[in-house]
């Protein structure tokens, strides 16, 4: 199937997600359940994730700025910027492409293959908006809070590296985190982690929903998912990059 | 009732139903057989809306389903129930959440009511005590028979078995059968199953459709079967050395 055929499918698919849910109070049950199964389940790893990578930006910070010309508060101030404008928004959401995304390809796709799907509409449910939208909302909702986490573990792991490696004083590094802050950086991550969390459900759920065959198609239908969404995350970053901060 | 006018069915240069009609009548189990491949389970699908159909018409107790819009056929979707090959119940719910899911969607009643038509039902299949088990830790059997009682929560009138024994021991087979021709008598349902396997056939065909290569190759009930010149449906029925022998007797 060629690209467009792929975008005017998605475009149907989308319509058919972005409808009204049949019942409310179950639709809010699922939004909470899938918050806690995308978002809460993944708190482990974005914080191991964002400790080492706080960790290691300051440090390379450290060593790379060995100048007497240079302050030594520039390796909080640099990992800071590089956990709030890039790592914490666009590595993690590489991450949760992996970790969500083939989880979602997968559970869409096995319910396709064993019939679960044809039961939901038998009965009369939109499958679709059933199964995909609450996951949308739900990651749009929870990766925020997962971006702003990954921001402060981020930062305390870049502390504790210069800290223990006795590279960075920890004043200085505090003075750094602080020093030549702008506000709209949030603003500008927060606004890529939301569309990073639409690609991570949206694209998985619809290879997962358009599965044919078994365990098999199942599995590549997964892969697929995994690797188209990472592409769209880094091409949405680099436009959203062009767009937010010119 | 359920009537089926020149149904046809292609899928990209292959035809697969060919100008197929029958009436599937209420209170009775209507059986749908033929060799894998025959265009069963394409008929099915198209009866229920999961295929659209080239041409043709379908009608539900005079109702055209075929020229229905979306809200209609969703409306008369809450009429039927299903109960697919593998039962399809969803893996993340438990037997009895299982049951509820259609209640919660599509009924107005109380919490209570609805606990009490879950149980009902779930006693009606003879499932008891396994209310909070999840799918996979029932058997094969057990799931068919909760696959039932979820179909049957919104007091269908029209049920579709896809081969509901497939799988299952021949003793757990006739339970289901059994099962499936009492739910059907005692709501008045038009059930419509999908099988290949002979001892359903005999057991509960009150009115047999034979497909072959896509057509209505012949229609009768269990007793006339014995009596037909039908080559097609003879060597698919007596294939086995049993079955002749069965035969045999019967004439």
């Amino acid at each position: 199937m060629g690209l467009f055929e792929h975008v005017g499918k998605f475009s149907k698919f989308l319509v058919l997600v972005v409808s009204k849910p049949e019942k409310g109070k179950t639709f809010f049950s699922h939004i909470i359940k899938e918050i806690h199964k995308l978002g809460i389940n993944s708190i482990g790893i974005v914080v191991i994730i964002s400790l080492f990578m706080g960790a290691v930006i300051a440090l390379q910070t450290a060593y790379n700025m060995q100048n007497p010309l240079l302050p030594d508060y520039l390796v909080g101030y640099t990992t800071r910027e590089s956990m709030l404008l890039e790592f914490s928004s666009t590595i993690v959401g590489l991450i949760l492409a992996g970790k969500v995304g083939s989880n979602i390809a997968s559970e869409i796709g096995s319910m396709r293959v064993t019939e679960q799907i044809d039961a939901l509409e038998i009965m009369g449910v939109n499958s679709a908006n059933f199964l995909v939208l609450p996951k949308i909302i739900a990651a749009v909702f929870i990766n925020p809070f997962l971006y702003i986490l990954s921001v402060f573990v981020g930062i305390l792991g870049g502390l504790f590296a210069g800290y223990l490696t006795g590279t960075v004083a920890v004043s200085d590094f505090i003075y750094g985190v602080q020093f030549g802050f702008i506000p709209y950086y949030i603003s500008y991550s927060l606004i890529k982690t939301c569309v990073f969390a639409f690609i991570i459900t949206a694209i998985p759920s619809y290879y997962g929903y358009f599965v044919k065959g078994g365990a098999l198609e199942v599995g590549k239908a997964s892969t697929k998912a995994v690797v188209n969404s990472s592409i769209l995350i880094l091409l949405s970053n680099l436009i959203l990059t062009q767009i937010l901060l010119k | 009732m359920i009537t089926l006018k020149n149904v046809n069915k292609s899928f990209a240069s292959l035809k697969v139903l060919n100008d197929i009609s029958v009436n599937f009548e209420a209170g009775k189990t209507n059986l749908i057989i033929g060799q894998s491949g025959s265009g069963k389970t394409v008929l099915l699908k198209s009866i229920i809306g999961l295929h659209e159909i080239d041409s043709g018409k379908i009608f539900y107790s005079d109702r055209d389903f075929t020229a229905m819009n979306l809200k209609s056929r969703k409306n008369i979707r809450q009429e039927m129930g299903m109960v697919f090959q593998g039962g399809a119940l969803f893996d993340s719910m438990s037997v009895e959440e299982n049951v509820l899911f259609p209640l919660d969607m599509f009924s107005k009643m109380s919490d209570t009511e609805k606990m009490d038509r879950v149980n009902f039902c779930l006693n009606r299949v003879n499932i008891k005590n396994s209310n909070h088990l999840y799918p996979t830790e029932i058997s094969g059997g057990m799931q068919k028979r909760v696959a039932i009682a979820r179909a049957i929560a919104l007091n269908p009138k029209y049920l579709f078995c896809d081969e509901p024994n497939s799988g299952l021991d021949p003793v757990t087979a006739i339970v289901i059968d059994n099962l499936i021709q009492e739910i059907t008598k005692e709501f008045n349902m038009t059930t419509i199953i999908n099988t290949h396997d002979m001892n359903s056939v005999m057991e509960i065909g009150e009115k047999i459709l034979f497909i072959s290569k896509g057509f209505k190759a012949w229609e009768g009930t269990k007793e006339e079967i014995f009596d037909t010149d039908n080559q097609a449906l003879n060597d698919f029925v007596f294939a086995s050395d049993l079955y002749q022998k069965i035969k045999k007797v019967n004439r």
